[in-house]
């Protein structure tokens, strides 16, 4: 088999003992971190890949350094849903739900060894789903040609801005900044200054590590600010009860493992939905199918396997857009998006023919950090249990200046702080006014791309804007970027959605 | 009713029409693509200004803001980290960073004995593991450090 071959070259370049520590140091911090009040994958990942940036590490080790914290945080969300209540990340909402009462009833040390397992299994199968459909997908976007990337781009926006926000208007918004944020800056084509306002920082436009890190880490700075929030958590009253779940339950829980792994990875995959909606349609739907005593919401162990086995198997399922197609579907695969950038590795159908070390190297990890976290959760439940008491009034101002570390260490100047903190109080605005986060990273992210292939279309048209639908292939991307962005509206219009989670995974601290 | 969200969208309104004047000052170069760097630009100002308008004619229901305490909190740790920003060349890692964490601290609820202790323990802590350790360049004040 072709892709398995390719997967074992990943494995030779990942199973080296500096990328096993690599990937043990990962998860260990991105447990931690997800653990953290106020921390979750994409602003942990956010503060931390400038760090990796500006110590250098080259690009395989980065890579699975930071998708190591990446996987480690989404683990450490559910610890706090099922010990106080309180969700670590976006994704881990839907845990509290059952994870909670478990606790209450004295079964905590069970509830978070089921939701270690059904993490587990969530993860690993949606990787190797992603092992089998990226390739696919590839395949397919090798007929890309410019008219259907900027079609595509589109799709990416609609989808988020449609699928994800509560206010359309609001995502088009943060959008239209996003894209003009991008424009700061050298024309690449022609080499003319754009909106620089004869700054000469602004020539170089404005990096998108600042936004990513001011928007993501200083906004939650700021919240906390804002409610003087500095204490700790009293998680030390937690019954935790036996540690392993009995052979029963796990005979119980394991159909809803299954179901949900596969609800998760196909939320995942498709665009706008991410691991937020991953895991709300997973506990529903398992609600639906197995809720018969109405147990669920009162400590059903099932309750606790499907969210976590959905948002888990929905983050794997995120990257088979965002590696195959350079199209990230949700906020934190967009952080991960960064990272490949920031690393000088464009994704999409040519990174798998040119870099397939970096691509095969990077599932590989996947699958190690994977089997890590299993084994460094069960065992050390309890340590991360007191980094849950660890005040934020300590904990936040490291955060706050760690920020300022790496984005200190990219350019050693001053306007890049300034920068930072700028959009770090224009991301504490923006959450305040319930204006989503997301679709302005996407924005800066995606923008300079996007103005490209419209160019190279038009330039290969001569100058002849139906160029841009006049493939079966474009115009089908532009159908679903319409249907992906006004149908939410029309059914929210009809029928009364159950609040689902919004925007960008896992922005807390409200 | 929402003031919030009309005053984001005349915000918003005005960036698109002051990004737009911008966008027809650029100059257009002597050999250039049938597109140029003006265009796209301008259809992003058309997005974002139909956007601000939503904003500005069908607002949300006012956000929850805090109360004066609140926002006082959230402007002076502006200030607060504006002026790290600038005095990290002056002051060098160590003393700016302590003041900076130290203040955040305290404002987080520290007693100031141990906001001062947290500044210090930050400030140390950090300068050990990310420069000491992993040696990343931090900014380096008049001692060197």
């Amino acid at each position: 088999m072709d892709i398995l071959a390719s997967l074992g070259d990943g494995f030779l370049i990942a199973l080296t003992f500096e990328n096993l520590a690599l990937a043990a140091i990962g998860c260990l911090l991105g447990t931690i971190i997800g653990a953290m009040p106020g921390l979750g994958p994409s602003n942990g990942v956010a503060i931390l890949i400038p760090l990796a940036f500006s110590l250098g590490l080259p690009a395989t080790p980065a890579l699975i350094l930071l998708t190591s914290v990446y996987y480690g945080a989404m683990y450490g969300g559910r610890i706090s849903s099922i010990l106080i209540n309180i969700p670590g990340d976006e994704p881990a909402m839907m845990t509290c739900l059952d994870g909670y009462p478990m606790a209450r009833a004295g079964r905590a040390g069970e509830a978070l060894a089921i939701s270690g397992i059904a993490s587990f299994v969530g993860a690993f199968f949606a990787t190797w789903g992603l092992v089998y459909l990226a390739p696919q997908l590839v395949k397919v976007a090798l007929l890309f040609g410019p008219a259907e990337y900027f079609a595509l781009f589109a799709l990416a926006f609609a989808t988020i801005g449609g699928v994800a926000a509560r206010n359309q208007m609001k995502a088009a918004f943060a959008m239209g900044i996003g894209l003009l944020i991008a424009m700061i800056g050298v024309d690449l084509q022609t080499g003319v200054a754009r909106f620089s306002f004869n700054n000469i920082h602004l020539y170089d436009g404005i990096d998108f590590l600042v936004v990513i890190v001011g928007l993501f880490a200083l906004s939650e700075v700021f919240i906390f600010l804002e409610h003087r929030a500095g204490g700790g958590v009293d998680a030390g009253r937690v019954e935790m009860g036996r540690s392993m779940p009995t052979a029963k339950v796990m005979k119980d829980v394991t159909p809803a493992m299954m179901r949900s792994t596969v609800i998760g990875f196909i939320a995942g995959v498709l665009p706008g939905a991410g691991a937020s909606l991953g895991s709300f349609l997973a506990y529903t739907v398992e609600k639906k199918i197995s809720d018969k005593n109405g147990t669920f919401g009162k400590g059903d162990p099932r309750g606790v396997a499907a969210p976590e086995a959905g948002n888990n198997a929905a983050a794997g399922g995120a990257l088979v857009p965002m590696l195959a197609l350079g199209v990230p579907g949700s906020g934190t695969t967009a952080v991960l998006l960064s990272l490949l950038l920031a690393l000088n590795i464009t994704p999409g159908p040519l990174l798998f023919q040119k870099n397939p070390d970096v691509v095969w190297g990077l599932i590989a990890a996947l699958f190690i950090a994977n089997i890590m976290l299993l084994a460094l959760n069960l065992p050390l439940v309890k340590f991360f249990v007191q980094v849950l008491r660890v005040p934020t009034r300590y904990l936040m101002p490291a955060v706050a200046m760690i920020s300022f570390v790496g984005i200190y260490g990219i350019s050693g100047s001053t306007f890049d702080l300034l920068v930072m903190v700028a959009f770090g109080v224009i991301g504490w605005l923006f959450r305040k006014a319930d204006i989503p986060l997301v679709p302005v990273i996407l924005g800066v992210l995606l923008g300079k791309l996007m103005e490209t292939n419209l160019r190279r279309e038009l330039t290969i048209s001569d100058g002849n804007w139906w160029a841009l639908i006049d493939s079966p292939l474009s115009i089908a991307i532009w159908a679903c970027a319409i249907v992906g962005f006004v149908l939410p509206i029309l059914l929210r219009r009809y029928v009364r959605f159950a609040r689902v989670p919004q925007t960008g995974d896992d922005l807390t601290g409200q | 009713m929402s003031i919030t969200d009309r005053l984001i969208g005349a915000t918003g309104l005005a960036i698109a029409v002051f990004f737009a004047w911008r966008a027809t000052l650029i100059e257009e170069p002597f050999i250039s693509d049938p597109v140029g760097p003006r265009i796209f630009p301008l259809i992003i100002c058309v997005l974002l200004g139909l956007a601000s308008l939503g904003m500005l004619l069908r607002p949300d229901p006012e956000p929850d803001w805090p109360a004066l305490p609140g926002l006082m909190e959230v402007a002076a740790g502006t200030v607060v980290l504006v002026a790290y920003a600038e005095l990290l060349p002056q002051l060098g890692f160590i003393i700016a960073t302590f003041f900076a964490a130290g203040y955040l601290a305290w404002r987080l609820g520290a007693s100031p004995l141990r906001a001062t202790l947290a500044g210090v323990t930050i400030s140390l802590g950090i300068y050990a593991v990310f420069h000491l350790i992993l040696g990343l360049a931090l900014a380096r004040g008049p001692f060197g450090f």
